[in-house]
């Protein structure tokens, strides 16, 4: 089985919890306004690997990570464009005692089979947004597949942590929060909402690839602002952080 | 009559803790007000270079007046000359060194110190240059051998200051004459007379020290009774040392297990509170952070931010598989918090995943505060070197008071490289240097002839470099033995010649790039090869990526084979460190460009570092790169500085210091053998690059030690903003 990757990287307690081998695939149908990879945006940009030689990196750090505390975390681009070849990683990772996450924007949670969620251990679901409108205008694609993807992941009760990129004048919105929050509050399956300010040390890349950025102007939210927003989600009895 | 051996006593005496740092206490009002007098202090001396000198009194044990921060409050007293900050001269090591540490801020040495040792007495920095060769000479002007010990203190001697206070001073001397005395009836060579007079040596600055100790009214003669009288004696025998040596690394040991028993007593005894206990660490710890040598700015410009690497070894676990983490090794962190961060003294903590849980956690946490902790790996320590091994400098373990080392500074591999390239000839001046050898003429480098000129111009270098060290380590002996370090260690002592290479992350990219690159050179009018031109891509040191790591550990293997063809002076074992601490600066400055693509003058990575920005997968792929280089190859320490932003490690400061702590256990496990670890953002450092005055206290890991990042030299502080920070994206 072959798929097409950007890189990979060890990164520790930002993919998910420890020290974690993070295999960013390429192909993605959304494009992000704030995307920090613009990279893996289209397969083509990427290389094709198969999954022994992905299977052969991670199990050099396969001690590392075990006695780190950590794990695998397939991340992208968008790793269910590739359903079949992330389904084998974690599969293979799962079979081989690691911890699994899956980081997904959920827009293609549907070819997601109940094998490979099975084999994830914890999902990253990024929602970018809950006003569909603000959705399409950030992402460029629709909201309702991943909230159907968050409801199916609830139903399996697959561990998940929600990620809120929050941008100043596109999703700082305190009514589109809350119903975010109230949402995510019914799921049961969360186990904490990452409030990530948003930032721009992307840039560079943004620069190097010859492509514009379309929040260059956009400031870092304040810490008043995360706080406001993390406050927001933990009125709904969630954990924020 | 008294068997010397501490590490027996400890065993036999000390307190496992592994519980949690709930029972610290804070800084009492006397501590802030001791340490508020010392601090007040510190801007001037920052402003000017030094707080004061006394330019007319070589330095001995016994020549300075006591002196007293304040004299009523200070729990522990002894300051290297009669003021505190003011630093005293100590020509025996050489006489230039003074003079010119002195000039640099507006000192002049007082005369008749000049005529004494001009006209009547010879320093070590004499004897050197009378037995060094024309060609040590030079390669030690072209830089491609720097930092040697000829002009300063070797340092890097420990004394096991804890013998006075678990013996007194009587014990001592009484078993030093056993050791002289069991010389008698041995034929009278050359090596048993200097011995005899080694260890009559020894027992007059035993002798000296009473002496001092007296002088501030104490009477060390006899074991101490109290937890104040333990770390009294035992500062008394280090203030000894650093009175009157001032070598490079004047390191203290490991001494808070070791003192934690007699806290231990006094506090069950009901004789001491928590509180007192800590007050007399953070006492302790005020006079360790004043130590203060002269030194010259080329000096400083190898060895930045007045470094005195008074290395201090925590925790560890014992041969007997209990921790030797006690609340003792606890109350010595906590003064990063009682007293501030500070880069002295160098608390190294020796790291082993079995290591109690909250001591880990506590490590991680002060570190993440303070970046001013290092780590190195018990579990390859313990076994070859015991539970009773301290570092000396930044990552050089030996036995306590069993083992010394002859510090060798170090070679510069990527230079030495060009050389081989050159023909001998040096990269920047055209000089010939080492010894005309065929110089590689090709257009493009053919790997297997590179290698070939490599390897001869590193049999050469290996063979000038050991030499060299023998000669500085025999004149240092004989002009400038350290006494009372001496007298701390037991007799016969093992010797190590502590050899190093700079360096060598541009050699191994250098060599990676030649392999599986293609590599065409450039050549001046002269046929130097100045530059050089890299057609695709090669796999460079710090990917974990066996294709250059593997040229790394070669490197540093083969190196070491071919100083051990050169033997050493006193039968010394001859080791290998990987570790530039911060001349990896100047070692770039004084080399051309070379074949990795590295630009003329660009800094090296400090120590075993990748070089920055080579390292493409995080910092946990670059430090298993470091991991692979043996331990057994380089015994006298492999160092890597890690640098990573908060957010780097987390996104909660629990998780963070779960992370960081899991991390330190893989790379121990993983083998590697030293890591600083910085926890830093960069526009922390541009602002107090920006305004110094906001950061006093900042203070950063550089390899293997610990400086106030205030006080580099702005190149070397635009150097630390260069390297690689380890960030979340």
């Amino acid at each position: 089985m072959n798929g097409t990757i950007s890189h990979w990287d060890l990164s520790t307690g930002v993919d998910g919890p420890g020290t974690r081998f993070v295999l960013f695939t390429c192909g993605c149908p959304l494009r992000c306004r704030y995307c920090q990879n613009p990279e893996t945006w289209r397969m083509r940009d990427g290389r094709t690997v198969s999954a022994d030689e992905v299977m052969a990196e991670i199990a050099k750090y396969h001690r590392f990570i075990q006695v780190a505390g950590g794990g695998v975390t397939i991340s992208g681009g968008e790793p269910l464009l590739q359903p079949a070849f992330t389904g084998e990683l974690l599969a293979r990772c799962h079979a081989d005692g690691l911890h699994t996450a899956l980081d997904t924007s959920g827009a293609l949670g549907y070819r997601a089979s109940d094998a490979l969620l099975a084999d994830t251990d914890l999902v990253l679901l990024d929602i970018k947004s809950y006003d569909p409108a603000g959705y399409r205008t950030l992402t460029g694609g629709e909201l309702g597949p991943t909230l159907r993807f968050a409801r199916r992941l609830a139903r399996r009760d697959v561990p998940t942590w929600i990620r809120f990129v929050l941008v100043p004048g596109y999703t700082d919105d305190p009514a589109m929060i809350d119903g975010l929050a109230c949402f995510v509050a019914t799921l049961g399956n969360v186990e904490h909402v990452d409030v990530l300010p948003f930032h721009r040390l992307a840039l560079d890349k943004y620069r190097e690839l010859g492509i514009r950025y379309p929040l260059a102007e956009v400031e870092p939210p304040a810490a008043e602002l995360v706080e406001r927003v993390r406050g927001q989600f933990q009125e709904h009895g969630l954990t924020a952080v | 009559m008294t068997t010397i051996d501490v590490q027996e006593y400890i065993q036999a005496h000390y307190t496992p803790y592994d519980g949690d740092a709930e029972f610290l206490c804070g800084p009492t009002e006397r501590t802030r007000a001791v340490w508020d007098k010392v601090s007040a202090m510190f801007p001037q001396e920052r402003l000017r270079g030094v707080y004061d000198v006394d330019t007319a009194t070589p330095s001995s044990i016994t020549a300075h007046r006591p002196g007293y921060i304040d004299r009523e409050r200070e729990l522990i007293v002894g300051l290297q000359t009669d003021a505190p900050l003011k630093r005293a001269i100590m020509p025996n090591g050489g006489l230039r060194m003074v003079e010119n540490g002195l000039a640099a801020y507006g000192y002049t040495l007082d005369p008749q110190v000049k005529e004494i040792f001009t006209k009547y007495r010879k320093t070590h920095n004499d004897g050197v240059f009378d037995a060094y060769t024309p060609q040590m000479r030079a390669a030690r002007k072209a830089g491609i051998i720097t930092g040697l010990p000829d002009a300063y203190g070797r340092g890097r001697i420990i004394g096991d200051y804890r013998r006075a206070a678990l013996y007194g001073v009587d014990a001592l001397v009484e078993a030093k004459k056993r050791e002289l005395h069991s010389l008698d009836d041995r034929p009278a060579t050359e090596a048993v007379i200097r011995d005899r007079e080694e260890l009559s040596e020894q027992i007059r600055a035993l002798g000296e020290l009473k002496t001092m100790a007296a002088s501030y009214g104490y009477d060390i003669a006899k074991p101490a009774q109290s937890a104040g009288q333990a770390i009294q004696w035992l500062y008394f025998a280090y203030l000894a040392a650093i009175k009157e040596q001032n070598g490079a690394a004047m390191s203290l040991g490991r001494t808070s297990t070791f003192l934690d028993i007699y806290l231990e007593r006094d506090l069950n005894a009901g004789r001491m509170t928590e509180s007192e206990a800590q007050e007399l660490i953070d006492d302790f710890v005020i006079k360790l952070r004043i130590v203060r040598f002269l030194r010259t700015p080329e000096y400083d410009e190898l060895f930045s931010g007045d470094p005195t690497w008074v290395t201090e070894a925590i925790g560890g676990m014992g041969a007997d598989g209990r921790t030797l983490v006690t609340k003792t090794s606890y109350r010595f962190l906590q003064t990063l918090r009682n007293l501030g961060p500070a880069p002295e003294p160098n608390l190294t903590v020796l790291w082993s995943p079995d290591l109690p849980e909250p001591f880990k956690r506590f490590c991680a946490e002060l570190s993440i505060e303070t970046s001013s902790i290092q780590y190195e790996n018990d579990d390859l320590l313990r076994p070859r070197f015991g539970d009773d091994t301290a570092i000396a400098c930044c990552v050089s373990a030996a036995p306590v008071g069993r083992q010394m080392q002859f510090f060798g500074a170090r070679v510069n591999l990527a230079k030495a490289l060009l050389y081989a390239i050159n023909g001998g000839r040096d990269e920047i001046t055209g000089i010939q240097v080492a010894p005309a050898m065929s110089a590689v003429t090709s257009e493009y480098l053919d790997f297997d002839e590179v290698a070939k000129a490599y390897d001869e111009m590193l049999d050469w270098l290996a063979a000038t470099y050991v030499d060299a060290l023998n000669v500085i380590h025999y004149m240092h002996d004989k002009y400038a033995y350290e006494r009372i370090e001496m007298a701390l260690h037991d007799y016969p002592v093992k010797r190590t010649l502590a050899c190093g290479v700079a360096g060598l992350s541009v050699a191994a990219d250098s060599l990676s790039a030649i392999k599986h690159a293609r590599v065409k050179v450039i050549r001046d009018e002269r046929g130097l090869a100045v530059d050089f031109q890299i057609d695709g891509d090669y796999p460079a040191y710090g990917n974990n990526d066996d294709r250059a790591d593997q040229i790394a550990t070669g490197l540093v293997q083969d190196f070491l084979a071919k100083i051990r063809r050169r033997p050493a002076y006193r039968g010394a074992e001859h080791t290998l460190s990987v570790l530039t601490i911060t001349s990896n600066v100047v070692y770039g400055k004084h080399t051309g460009n070379t074949p990795d693509g590295r630009r003329a003058g660009t800094p090296f990575a400090p120590g075993a570092n990748p070089m920055n920005g080579r390292d493409r997968h995080g910092l946990v792929v670059s430090a298993l790169s470091v991991a692979k280089i043996p331990y057994a190859a380089a015994l006298d320490g492999i160092s890597l500085t890690s640098t990573i932003t908060p957010e780097g490690l987390g996104r909660t400061p629990e998780d963070r210091i779960a992370n960081l702590a899991g991390v330190l256990d893989a790379y121990t496990d993983a083998g590697g053998y030293h890591m600083n670890v910085n926890v830093l953002t960069r526009a922390v450092l541009e602002d107090a690059m920006a305004h110094p005055e906001k950061y006093p206290q900042l203070t950063i890991r550089v390899s293997g030690y610990a400086v106030n990042f205030v006080r580099l030299t702005p190149e070397q502080q635009r150097d630390v903003l260069s390297r690689t920070f380890h960030t979340s994206t």
